[in-house]
């Protein structure tokens, strides 16, 4: 059975085409998904992301529960409203799930985790909230939509009553606020993203969904499919789940070692995996790959190396650039001259330290 | 999606051929073709001068979504290629039955083309892959 977000049939008026994307019928594209992509990098585009998952941890205990269940450390989140991004792992230190935890009060926690591991998800964190008494509430009363792009933020602030106006402008970083929108409905605005530009991403009930999408069109915000939030966040150099890591990949070895916190004496799920490999040495690394001739880098194929064949786990063509990047899990160690077979073809790429592009221009040493 | 014009022949594949008034066979792919790719990226396009088969792969369209192989519909010769798709390839979706063609064939057997799909024939298939 598919599921549709509030918003299908607003896409479907748009002309957009749709596929299933983790049992969700999503719009890919509305037309261009190269526009779609240029338009988030210049200007501002919106997207449907109601698929996404939003969990609701209640209970005197729930920092205390968060600090045994993410590989980050929610202790650095010490101001109400301020987000956090995590690995949630297996015991083996494999990656559950990527997620961003905020923080709303001293009893009360909101995550937003992927729709395609939405089940896994909730019955992991259900199991282990048993033993902190933390009351999980899964919320598909929300819709959810990221505003995204250079303008973003100005035109989703013009649509917000007068008296949140400099409160929600001054809103920082990975930071998130209520605000009253259009028609005075309740809105949760995060300053948060997958694309690497500013901009917002806005938890809103239901039923004010179509509402809030139709203001942000005539406020000038373009509507942009899923199709563009792939190259979007390939450029930005941010995962996707199930492509880039999975259950059976730890952080270090996806690049995302910068989100674990081995903060003392804290006990974490995956923790002592997570040690051991370390101390072992890892021996897969997460890198960048730039493919400078014409061609296209995708998921599977095959990366050589001096020390061993690795494979392409996202790749596209990517816009901003007007060439082919990749992410490619290889061997540790000296790769030497590094080659990518496609299709029967062995074709020299170039490893390179990502993000490609941020803030809409391309990165040093790309 | 537009109209699929009368004088072209189909394969299966989504590949279209258009006999010009010299004789030549003019090769693309289908409006649907670009429309399920989405944005094309980039195209490999054959050697003039190249042998082909009917139905072996000859040329490669890839989006930002996916490559895929395409198929002559006829065998013979490369005559001409699309050289504007090296730097544009976006013109196969802007025109892909008339400025997004791919390929030109020196046609060996003509009569290679009588197994090809009609306008009406392809129209069907389409609908059914949507269904």
């Amino acid at each position: 059975m598919t599921e549709k977000t509030v918003l299908n049939e607003t896409h479907r008026a748009l002309g957009a085409r749709m596929v299933d994307f983790g049992g969700w019928d999503m719009p890919i594209n509305y037309g261009s998904q190269i526009e779609e992509h240029h338009v988030v990098r210049r200007d501002a585009g919106m997207f449907d992301v109601s698929h996404m998952t939003v969990v609701d941890l209640h209970g005197a205990r729930t920092r205390e529960f968060l600090r045994h269940l993410l590989a980050n450390s929610v202790d650095k989140l010490k101001v109400q409203g301020k987000a956090l991004y995590s690995c949630m792992l297996n015991e083996q230190g494999g990656v559950i799930d990527d997620l961003i935890v905020y923080f709303l009060g001293e009893e009360f926690f909101r995550l937003v985790v992927n729709a395609a591991t939405r089940e896994k998800d909730l019955a992991w964190i259900e199991k282990q909230a048993k033993a902190f008494g933390v009351e999980v509430k899964e919320r598909p009363d929300f819709a959810m939509i990221a505003v995204q792009g250079p303008n973003a933020r100005s035109k989703v602030i013009g649509l917000l009553a007068e008296v949140d106006h400099e409160r929600i402008k001054k809103l920082g970083k990975f930071a998130a606020a209520a605000a009253q929108g259009p028609h005075g409905m309740p809105l949760f605005v995060a300053r948060t993203g997958y694309t690497g530009e500013d901009g917002f991403e806005i938890i809103v009930p239901q039923e004010h969904a179509v509402a809030l999408w139709q203001a942000l069109a005539d406020a000038g915000v373009a509507p942009a499919g899923l199709g563009a939030r792939d190259t979007l966040r390939l450029e930005a150099g941010m995962n996707l789940y199930g492509q880039d890591m999975d259950d059976t990949v730890s952080p270090w070895e996806a690049n995302l070692g910068w989100t674990i916190a081995l903060d003392e004496g804290r006990d974490f799920i995956g923790r002592k995996a997570l040690e051991a490999q370390k101390a072992e040495g890892v021996k897969r690394v997460m890198v960048g790959l730039v493919l400078d001739d014409k061609g296209v880098l995708r998921h599977g194929q095959v990366v050589l190396t001096a020390n061993g064949n690795g494979e392409i786990l996202s790749g596209s063509f990517a816009p901003t650039l007007g060439k082919a990047v990749a992410f490619a899990r290889i061997p540790t160690g000296e790769a030497g001259d590094v080659r990518v077979d496609i299709r029967g073809k062995e074709v020299p790429v170039r490893l390179v330290k990502y993000p490609f592009v941020r803030d809409g221009q391309p990165c040093e040493g790309i | 999606m537009s109209e699929i014009p009368g004088d072209l022949k189909f394969l299966k594949s989504h590949e279209w051929a258009r006999v010009e008034d010299d004789g030549l066979v003019r090769v693309g792919i289908s409006d649907h073709a670009q429309g399920q790719l989405g944005d094309l990226v980039y195209v490999e396009l054959p050697e003039i001068g190249a042998s082909v088969q009917a139905g072996h792969g000859v040329a490669v369209v890839e989006s930002v979504k996916a490559a895929s192989d395409i198929y002559s519909p006829v065998s013979g010769e490369i005559v001409a290629v699309n050289e504007t798709l090296n730097d544009k390839p976006e013109t196969i979706n802007e025109d892909a039955f008339g400025d997004g063609w791919i390929f030109l064939v020196r046609a060996s057997d003509r009569g290679e083309l009588n197994e090809l799909l009609d306008a009406d024939a392809y129209a069907d298939l389409v609908e059914n892959e949507d269904h």
